[in-house]
């Protein structure tokens, strides 16, 4: 099935633009209902090469769904989804998937360091012979999440954080064109999550990766961010993050009141009820005001 | 005990222990042991639809070995693993105590497919021994990566294009086909605790899976020639050895890993994220 000859993948020649084919994904009309339920519904838009783009909306909201169909795992999709002008099931090389529930069984024999180079291989038939370039590889995507000193524990006995990382690594190993993560942020603590989004920055502007990302907490990603797509009620709409990250909108895509404020330079945001007024230099955006938002 | 008519018997039961314990990697990796318990004696009323056919017992298993397969791999994609291998059990077990009610097997037949016959095998016992094991080697060794990931990690691996109802089927045949082998020789009890205790008590000694999987071959080889001695000194039923070996060999596995643990917890700082890094724009890789 997988044409790409060995390790080195088409992936990501350091090269923005890709030429043959403008945007990496370019989703439309997707719509997808399991149980006669519609849970996405003519979900339209498109991701660039270097692009970071958030995906948010409330629990349920179907992000996770989404980026299942992306992969090409979701049942009965409809509408179009088109990865470097491939269809999901072809454009497997080119895609790395983070998914949003980690669960690995204590006892399981597989070290990180295994799981990365499954990242690698995988899905190839037959035994693996060692190979020096495929080391390189994998210790390159430990490198990147900083998943060195972990590299040989048993996956199953690492913390949460540290299996997140693991699974990060996995899907970075075949440098992939676009990166779907799915609440990479939920386990890492302050740190981490600031270097993830760092890290995601990197991908994005150095090495022309596409990123998609769903998160809650969208402040760690905000100073790297440059699109939104938001889900609410099974429709899609995107914008830019200063068009999308303002109090109003985000008030009414969450149903809750949330404030946008901004803090020694930075554009934080926060439920309303945490957010004061006028302190520490801090101040509440006024609803439906256009000031702040930073790209 | 080496004498010419045992010779059968070490080169049969090594096989069937070195092919067993491959596939109990497996089969504990997946947490398939129930699968592993239902197979064999789903399998086992096989022998007596042959015998009512007029048929060689294997073809008999063979073809009750797919069927379970076959109806396991659906009942599976209902619901839960479990539940869909105790009812195939069941199922099974019925369809075989009505044909055992037809035939007029006697006990001692019944009970050496239960409790295997692993004394008394001919050379021509060898060759469908000998051709399956080689083909169940061929298909783990060539699915290896794919069930080792679809395993571990069933969504990581459907992003990767393995398709989990695929790599399903292929092991349930495997597990299948080692199944039909191994109950004529060591029988249908046996099968399950030579599947599962040494790779239960690899895996919990090795967190490399490749290692894990030499270590219960290692272990699954060692367990089976130790039991046939054993079984040959005291003349008590091979059986009762390898069913004692195997739990004593997961018990001091589990509790090796246990003091290990305790002891290197102590001296060892626990495990620290490092900073993230940033790839380089040349990548590695490429260079
Ligand atoms: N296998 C399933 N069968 C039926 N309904 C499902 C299934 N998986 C998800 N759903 C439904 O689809 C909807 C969207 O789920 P999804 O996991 O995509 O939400 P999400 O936006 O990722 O939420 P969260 O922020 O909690 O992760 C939910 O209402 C859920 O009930
Ligand atoms: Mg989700």
């Amino acid at each position: 099935m997988h044409e790409h000859t060995n390790l080195p993948t088409p992936a990501t020649s350091s090269h923005h633009a890709d030429t043959s084919c403008a945007s990496v994904l370019d989703v439309e009309d997707l719509t997808v209902s399991i149980g006669g339920r519609m849970l996405l519904q003519g979900v339209t838009f498109a991701l660039q090469p270097g692009q970071l783009c958030g995906l948010i909306g409330e629990n349920g909201a179907g992000k996770t769904t989404l980026l299942r169909s992306l992969i090409g795992v979701q049942p009965s999709p409809h509408g179009q989804v088109s990865i470097s002008g491939l269809s999901p099931r072809k454009s497997r090389d080119l895609v790395g998937y983070v998914p949003q529930k980690i669960n690995f069984s204590p006892d399981l024999p597989l070290r990180v360091y295994d799981l990365v180079q499954l990242g690698c291989d995988g899905h190839r038939l037959g035994p693996r012979w060692f190979s020096r370039r495929l080391h390189q590889q994998v210790m390159a995507a430990l490198d990147a999440v900083g998943a060195q000193d972990f590299a040989y524990q048993r996956i199953g006995e690492l913390s949460g954080g540290q299996q997140q990382r693991a699974v990060i690594a996995h899907a970075l190993a075949r440098r992939p064109r676009l990166l779907l993560l799915d609440e990479p942020l939920a386990n890492l603590d302050f740190r981490s999550a600031n270097e993830l989004a760092g890290l995601l920055g990197h991908l994005t502007r150095v090495h022309g990766i596409a990123v998609l990302v769903t998160a809650h907490d969208m402040n760690p990603l905000l100073p790297v961010m440059d699109h939104i797509v938001y889900l609410a009620k099974g429709r899609a709409a995107s914008g830019s993050v200063r068009e999308v990250v303002q109090s109003a909108t985000l008030s009414k895509l969450y149903g809750y009141p949330v404030a946008v404020i901004e803090h020694g330079g930075r554009v934080l945001v926060l439920p309303h009820a945490d957010a004061k007024v006028g302190e520490d230099g801090c101040y509440l955006m006024p609803n439906g005001s256009t000031s702040g938002g930073q790209a | 005990m080496f004498e010419n008519f045992m010779i059968h018997t070490w080169i049969a039961s090594t096989i069937i222990a070195v092919t067993a314990g491959i596939l109990g990697f497996f089969v504990v990796l997946r947490r398939s042991t129930f699968a592993a318990h239902a197979l064999p004696l789903a399998t086992f009323p096989g022998a007596a639809a042959a015998q009512l056919l007029g048929i060689q017992p294997l073809w008999g298993l063979l073809g009750f070995v797919t069927l379970a397969v076959v109806l396991l791999h659906q009942l599976q994609k209902l619901g839960r693993k479990d539940v869909a291998a105790g009812l195939v059990l069941v199922t099974l077990l019925a369809v075989g105590s009505l044909l055992l009610s037809m035939t007029n097997t006697y006990a001692p037949a019944v009970f050496s497919l239960l409790f295997g016959q692993v004394l008394g095998i001919s050379a021509a016992d060898l060759w469908p021994v000998a051709s399956i094991a080689s083909l169940v080697l061929i298909g783990a060794m060539g699915l290896y990566r794919p069930l080792l990931l679809q395993s571990a990690f069933p969504e990581l691996a459907i992003s990767r294009g393995i398709s989990a109802g695929v790599i399903d089927i292929l092991f349930l045949g495997l597990l299948g086909l080692v199944t039909a082998m191994a109950m004529p020789v060591v029988g249908a009890l046996l099968v399950f605790s030579l599947l599962i205790a040494p790779a239960a008590a690899a895996q919990s000694l090795s967190a490399r899976p490749l290692q894990a999987l030499v270590l219960a071959v290692i272990f699954s080889v060692g367990m089976m020639w130790l039991a046939i001695a054993l079984s040959f000194w005291t003349n008590w039923p091979i059986g009762f050895f390898v069913g004692s070996l195997g739990a004593l060999l997961f018990t001091s596995a589990r509790l090796f890993r246990y003091i290990r643990h305790r002891w290197f917890s102590q001296r060892l700082p626990a495990a620290i994220s490092r900073p993230m890094k940033l790839i380089p724009a040349a990548q590695p890789g490429e260079a």
